[in-house]
């Protein structure tokens, strides 16, 4: 059995779990098996969904206190784990599967590769997968060797599809009582990305630098990303400074993200913030120095100065947009 | 309270990536080594703090890896670390590695437990968590604030979609990212220091690698950018739509 942690965010099932029960399925299916997800406070709607992505089986669970605390919720994937025989358990790597995934691997003494990039390949009893390594610049494939094998896949590295696949949901109550939780939540803080996508979840994303020169500036930033239905993000010195809030902040020290497009725009291209944007599929570099080092890792350039530039390219997508249409 | 910061060695963020051995192992010739960003930034100086606060006791750091790490070791001495531990093994993987570290933070009664979010060379982000379930501990992922009182701590942390002030009882294992304390250079008598500080090698307990890695290769970069006027920006979007297919 193939069992896959779905989350719930703000309404949604999250993209990336969707991923995951896609990657699962695949796994299963060459595996000769099939997949349980196991969700948290999903509504009917949600559930159909997870089964559209690909899931046999659908353990839901009712319990508030299980995202409180990556303890509570290990010993619950521990008990689903247990129940359905899981041989390879997956994750996304995002900030949810980072707490929890390696603790499960550690309790289980399951191998684990975290932010996998491709399918696994299966040798008899072990199995390849392929992650990044040296922060984007290199890949390796781990072998793991142990009889229950855990994957976090990295978010956006394969497209959802969902079919019409119906899955059987089943009340999954998990007994907590052994756990001894010391840890309590005392403050939960949304930070509002203003109606986008969150960062590690955006397809499409404009970044700007210290070469807007002041925070007063991102209007025409806002403007662009409002324009594709884009989020913003920035460099590490516009989050240092507090011109940007440092949810925005990508690259080594930041988030890595790997959208469809990432549009950079006054960012010279240091190699600690290609770190975290050089899985993106497309990059769009706007400086007004045609020797920035960002030229070197980008698909599309344009040479000039920003505040006259983008504003010209927000117009022509908003064209292009009506056209559409 | 006594703090134990696990720190890892890896290659300076400028270095150039090359492998050795048929594509098996990292090319090390040549590489200039430093502490992990996170371990040192973060938590380091957090437990540095602490303790220049009266908060903790004693910051010990522990290093999982061979003898060449022991310069590595040393800055974080020379940092204001009161000892250090190399815990003598070619750190194979995470879980061996978080193995090693609970060991050791049992045996000695450690009570806070610092790593950095995650390494810059193996991207794991796995380590802090693996300890806390060895150690069948309560585990802070990316916090960016951490305050002790008594028993106790208060942190903040990242999740989904924004972040979380938590309460936790002692002992728990953190892992440290941005916001948590500032970059510091080491001065002079921290370095003169660092020389005589008690830097114990102990053999490694037990503990079997779960993964290995099998081989490595580069991630091909990107080659051509196409250069576009800039009055030309509806030719930008037509190449975006038609040849990148990514609008
Ligand atoms: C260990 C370590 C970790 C780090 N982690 C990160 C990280 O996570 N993320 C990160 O971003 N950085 C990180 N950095 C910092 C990084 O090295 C760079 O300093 C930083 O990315 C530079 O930010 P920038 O491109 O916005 O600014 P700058 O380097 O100052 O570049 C500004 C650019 O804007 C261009 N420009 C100026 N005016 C205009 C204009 N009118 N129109 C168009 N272009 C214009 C300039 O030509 C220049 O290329 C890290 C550094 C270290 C040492
Ligand atoms: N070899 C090692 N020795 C000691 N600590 C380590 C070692 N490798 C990783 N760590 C710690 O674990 C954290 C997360 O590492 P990782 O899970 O590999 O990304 C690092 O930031 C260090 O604090």
């Amino acid at each position: 059995m193939v069992l896959v942690y779905t989350e719930i965010n703000k309404g949604r099932v999250k993209k990336a779990s969707l991923e995951c029960v896609n990657y699962a399925a695949h796994i299963a299916q060459a595996m000769g098996t099939s997949v349980t997800a196991l969700v948290n406070n999903a509504d009917a709607a949600q559930l159909e969904e997870i089964g559209k992505a690909g899931a046999t089986k659908i353990l839901s669970v009712k319990n508030d206190a299980l995202n409180d605390d990556s303890m509570l919720l290990s010993a619950a994937l521990e008990q689903a784990a247990n129940t359905v025989g899981a041989k390879v358990i997956v994750f996304a790597f995002d900030l949810a599967g980072k707490a929890v995934a390696p603790r499960l691997a550690a309790k289980l003494k399951a191998g684990l590769v975290a932010g996998a990039v491709d399918y696994p390949v299966i040798n008899g009893s072990s199995m390849d997968v392929k992650k990044n390594v040296f922060s984007g610049k290199a890949s390796a494939v781990y072998t793991i060797h142990s009889e229950v094998k855990v994957i976090s896949l990295l978010p956006n590295s394969f497209p959802v599809k969902l079919g019409e696949n119906k899955s059987s949901v089943s009340d999954f109550s998990v007994d907590l009582s052994a756990v001894k939780s010391k840890l309590t939540v005392k403050e939960v803080k949304t930070t509002s990305s203003g109606g986008m996508v969150p960062l590690p979840e955006a397809e499409l994303v404009v970044s700007a630098g210290r070469g807007l020169k002041g925070p007063e500036n991102w209007g025409i930033i806002e403007d662009l990303a409002g324009s594709l239905g884009a989020t913003t993000a920035c460099s590490r010195p516009v989050s240092d400074m507090h011109w940007r809030p440092h949810h925005e902040h990508v690259g080594q020290t930041g988030i890595a993200i790997r959208p469809n497009l990432y549009i950079a725009v006054g960012i010279s291209g240091a190699i600690q913030h290609l770190a975290g944007v050089n899985g993106s599929k497309t990059i769009v570099v706007i400086n007004n120095d045609k020797e920035a080092p960002f030229f070197k890792s980008a698909d599309y350039g344009v040479v000039g100065d920003a505040f006259t530039i983008v504003p010209k390219l927000t117009e022509a997508i908003k064209k292009f947009k009506a056209n559409q249409n | 309270m006594k703090i134990l910061v696990a720190i890892s060695n890896v290659p300076d963020t400028t270095t150039k990536i090359q492998f050795a051995d048929g594509d098996t192992k990292f090319n090390s010739a040549g590489v200039t080594y430093i502490i992990n960003p996170y371990d040192e930034w973060y938590a380091l100086v957090r437990a540095l703090e602490l303790k220049e606060a009266n908060l903790a006791s004693k910051v010990t750091i522990l290093h999982v890896g061979l003898p060449d790490s022991d310069a590595t070791i040393r800055k974080g001495l020379a940092l204001g670390a009161d000892d250090a531990v190399r815990v003598d093994a070619d750190a194979p993987d995470a879980y061996f590695v978080a193995e090693q570290i609970a060991a050791y933070a049992k045996a000695n009664a450690y009570e806070l437990v610092l790593v950095g979010k995650e390494t810059i060379n193996y991207n794991g982000a796995s380590v802090g968590a693996m300890v806390a379930g060895i150690m069948d501990l309560p585990h802070i992922s990316m916090a960016t604030k951490m305050e002790v009182s008594g028993a106790k701590i208060t942190a903040e942390h990242d999740v989904d979609g924004g972040s979380r002030v938590v309460e936790c009882e002692l002992p728990v294992v953190v892992s440290c990212a941005k916001g948590m304390a500032e970059q510091r250079i080491p001065n002079m008598r921290g370095i003169m220091a660092a020389r005589t500080k008690p830097l114990a090698v102990v053999p490694a307990g037990g503990g079997s690698a779960l993964t290995t890695v099998k081989s490595y290769s580069l991630n091909p970069g990107r080659t051509t950018c196409k250069m576009i006027g800039e009055d030309n920006m509806d030719e930008l979007v037509q190449l975006l739509h038609t040849e990148a297919k990514v609008i």
